[in-house]
């Protein structure tokens, strides 16, 4: 199983929503459409929809602290939402939440940036 | 019940997925629990993805393997590369140390392995390989113990 990538502008928030399995294999394809979105529009923040990944490991952790990097350049942030518990505690290890906002769900994501 | 296995492939990052998921095949003979399953997927992507970006810097050459044994309820995976080696392991296991920041490692790798599972054996040596040897006691066992 690859990995699914469904990109939606709203106003100034890239959604992001991930489906399948996010490993080193897929990783670079996510980095490169991200970074793609990221040069081509006016985004400022991020929301990572995660609801439909069933796989991730620590690739996964290290495209997302990357896009945050990117995205903090313009003082954006990202907002993560419907993480299955082993995700959670991915993030929790690697110490992300601390600077990545969790939410329960998109709709929650979206209004915490503003835009729902 | 006893049972092992042995698996071989080439270092491309297309067998991540396929490592795993036999893995994880052969670890369900134990009926381990979904979140057990998860983590020892996890472990697993996270091993043969340190052999094949540091063992063996992406080159298809070179060649992965993975021993798993059960013993009861106990899982333990060996996975081997005849890779570079770890030039200092206690660094390695740092969580967020990595030798590859350009490429976006999190650099949680062993940090991941060793929360997932009981215990975690690495062995490397300059030029010749690594070898990281993980095992869990799956949690049906426990709940007989008790």
């Amino acid at each position: 199983m690859s990995l699914t990538i469904d990109m939606e502008l709203i106003e100034d928030v890239l959604c992001i929503r991930l489906g399948g399995e996010l490993d080193h294999h897929t990783a670079d394809d996510l980095r490169r459409q991200i970074t793609k979105k990221i040069e081509d529009y006016d985004i400022r923040h991020i929301v990572l929809n995660l609801g439909d990944l069933s796989f991730m490991d620590s690739s996964g952790l290290g495209v997302i602290l990357g896009r945050y990097k990117q995205i903090k350049q313009d003082h954006g942030e990202i907002v993560v939402c419907e993480l299955s518990p082993v995700i959670q505690r991915l993030f929790e290890m690697s110490g992300l939440f601390k600077i990545i906002r969790v939410e329960p769900s998109e709709q929650n994501a979206l209004k915490r940036l503003g835009v729902a | 019940m006893k049972n092992e296995m042995k698996l071989q492939f080439k270092a491309l990052s297309e067998n991540e997925s396929f490592a795993r998921v036999t893995v994880a095949a052969f670890v369900s003979q134990l009926d381990p629990t979904m979140d057990e399953l998860t983590e020892i997927k996890t472990v697993v992507s996270e091993a043969v993805t340190n052999a094949i970006i540091h063992g063996y810097d992406e080159s298809p050459d070179g060649i992965v393997t993975i021993e798993a044994k059960l013993d009861d309820h106990l899982v333990e995976i060996t996975v081997k590369d005849e890779g570079a080696g770890i030039a200092d392991i206690e660094e390695a296991r740092q969580p967020l140390f990595t030798t590859k920041p350009e490429l976006e490692r999190s650099g949680m790798g062993f940090t991941i392995m060793e929360n997932f599972m009981d215990e975690i054996e690495i062995k490397s040596e300059l030029g010749k390989g690594t070898e990281v040897r993980l095992r869990k006691q799956l949690s049906n066992s426990k709940m007989l113990c008790n």
